[in-house]
């Protein structure tokens, strides 16, 4: 292992789903007590504590330190949309390969059970006042459901439409069947806040929240908080046998924001960033799209899955419907994609999804993913995106 | 009294001489924003210049809408229409928001409707695209 490498060596993750007993707190003390122990070691190790929160009142690193130890380290309070997570674990690996830091914790915890459906909405003017434009559109009324919608599943619903259009063969029935392989893989997976299996008529069938996209098809708002060790690979020669070969790589740890591209300020452009991310990722850790053994991607719906079959280069420029309907995005596929279930069912606790994803990764390289294991797992690559828009990929392998 | 009886829902919709939309476009690089700009996202660039944009377009993306916050009324369709190479967001209205009745590929020209009146009897007005 060369010095300047960067390993994870302990994580963690929650169950996702509703825990109506934990507070925020409760759940990233839990994860990041999990992930130092997991790794072998305490906060007394730690030089630097990335904390992920976005729907809390802030300072949220801060108020963790005071449950899992307080020994002054600096903490970075990080918010990123979805990509919040991503963004701790990233910062804590700058810290560590800037040199100035042995070793970093990255959180990311939220509450998000009953939340509902996010984004949209506006207050009205009342009853008689006057028309006052306001803002840098000049707008004198919501224009949530006037001009277009602000709502998620909306606006991933348009994301997925458009590659439709682009493309062709993008239909309904495609998007409910992207939905169905996830939560059929959600079935093996303890840590999923459901585990489901639907048929492709239930999915169809379900209360539908934004054309194509239904309920199922749709990310769960749910609680959970997950957590990361990470260190370099000169202090990992230092420690035990196990924890060096339970280390796993991180070969490529990449953050983009969405380059100006005409209609990105009417559409969000989901594509061109994740593009971007990826094939720096790919140069980065000297991996190409073929040699994925597992991939965790950002199904916040089931319109998004396909478009970002594309932008990760799992397949041809185009070809993602194509690729879908050749069975490989399936846990016996060529490119198993979501073997947790995705956010769809495993559950979308915003700011814990960056690494849980990474957990997922790091379960299989290890070997340690029990029921759904992909045999023989080397390399992985786990994707978030945060509207607005960050997203980060990570490539993950097994040296040891 | 006042001399303006009518007044847009957003300030690039413009309803004289007949309702149409415009856009800050940059003068160095002729990208177009429907709203304030500082500088210019894609070349930095501070200098705009206002440009109508055609009211007619092809509907590029769009979704039913069949839960929204509240007090948004459902369902509508939510679209990206290209008006000529400009991408503009806005509903689909005047039709059926049913897949049988909205289609990717379709051609739209811009509308506009009553969000009524305030107490000095000015009357607001929206847009939207309808079935061209």
């Amino acid at each position: 292992m060369a010095s300047d490498d960067i390993y994870i060596l302990g994580i963690s993750m929650t169950k996702f789903g509703k825990h109506t007993d934990l507070d925020i707190v409760d759940l990233g003390a839990q994860a990041a007590m999990a992930a130092l122990a997991d790794g072998g070691v305490s906060m007394r190790d730690m030089g630097i504590l990335a904390a992920g929160n976005l729907m809390g009142a802030g300072g949220y690193g801060q108020q963790l330190q005071k449950q899992i130890g307080q020994t002054g380290i600096p903490v970075y309070n990080v918010s990123n949309a979805c990509a919040t997570g991503a963004t701790a674990l990233r910062t804590a690996i700058m810290a560590v390969k800037s040199g100035e830091v042995k070793m970093g914790l990255a959180v990311g915890a939220e509450k998000l059970a009953g939340a509902g459906l996010l984004g949209g909405g506006g207050t009205a003017k009342k009853d008689g006042k006057k028309w006052e434009p306001k803002g840098r559109y000049g707008a004198i009324a919501p224009t949530d459901g006037r001009i277009g919608t602000d709502t998620m599943p909306g606006t991933f619903a348009q994301v997925g439409m458009e590659y439709g259009h682009k493309y062709g063969g993008a239909s309904f029935e495609l998007f409910a069947r992207i939905s169905e392989k996830n939560h059929a893989h959600s079935v093996l997976n303890p840590m999923a806040a459901y585990q489901k299996r639907f048929t492709l008529e239930e999915i169809m069938g379900d209360i539908m929240i934004a054309y194509p996209n239904t309920r199922p098809m749709c990310s769960a708002n749910c609680d959970g908080a997950a957590a990361a060790v990470v260190t370099s690979g000169e202090v990992l020669k230092t420690l035990s046998p196990d924890q060096q070969r339970r280390a796993i790589k991180v070969s490529a740890s990449v953050l983009t924001t969405d380059p100006y591209q005409e209609a990105c300020q009417i559409l969000p452009d989901v594509n061109t960033l994740t593009r971007n991310a990826a094939k720096q990722a790919y140069e980065k850790a000297g991996v190409g799209p073929e040699d994925l053994d597992l991939v965790e991607l950002h199904d916040c719906f089931a319109t998004a899955e396909l478009v970002h079959y594309d932008n990760l280069m799992l397949c041809p420029e185009g070809g993602a419907v194509d690729f879908f309907m050749s069975g490989a995005p399936w846990r016996d596929g060529k490119t198993p994609v979501n073997v947790s279930g995705g956010l769809q069912s495993k559950g979308h606790p915003i700011s814990a999804t960056g690494i849980a994803n990474i957990w997922e990764i790091c379960h299989h390289l290890r070997g340690e993913a029990g029921d759904r294991q992909i045999q023989g797992a080397k390399v992985g690559l786990a994707h978030v995106i945060g509207l607005g828009s960050a997203c980060g990929v990570h490539i993950l392998e097994k040296v040891g | 009294m006042t001399t303006s009886t009518a007044i847009p829902l957003v300030s690039y919709l413009r309803l004289e001489p007949s309702p149409h939309l415009v856009a800050n476009e940059c003068t160095s690089c002729g990208a177009r924003f429907f709203d304030r700009r500082n500088a210019c996202a894609s070349c930095f660039a501070t200098s705009f210049r206002e440009v109508d944009i055609p009211t007619d377009g092809v509907v590029r993306s769009f979704t039913i809408v069949a839960m929204a916050a509240p007090g948004v009324p459902v369902p509508f369709v939510a679209a990206i229409v290209d008006c000529g190479g400009t991408s503009v967001r806005g509903n689909v209205i005047n039709t059926d928001p049913t897949p049988e009745k909205v289609s990717l590929g379709m051609k739209v020209r811009l509308a506009t409707y009553s969000l009524g009146t305030d107490d000095d009897g000015v009357e607001a007005i929206g847009f939207g695209f309808e079935p061209a």
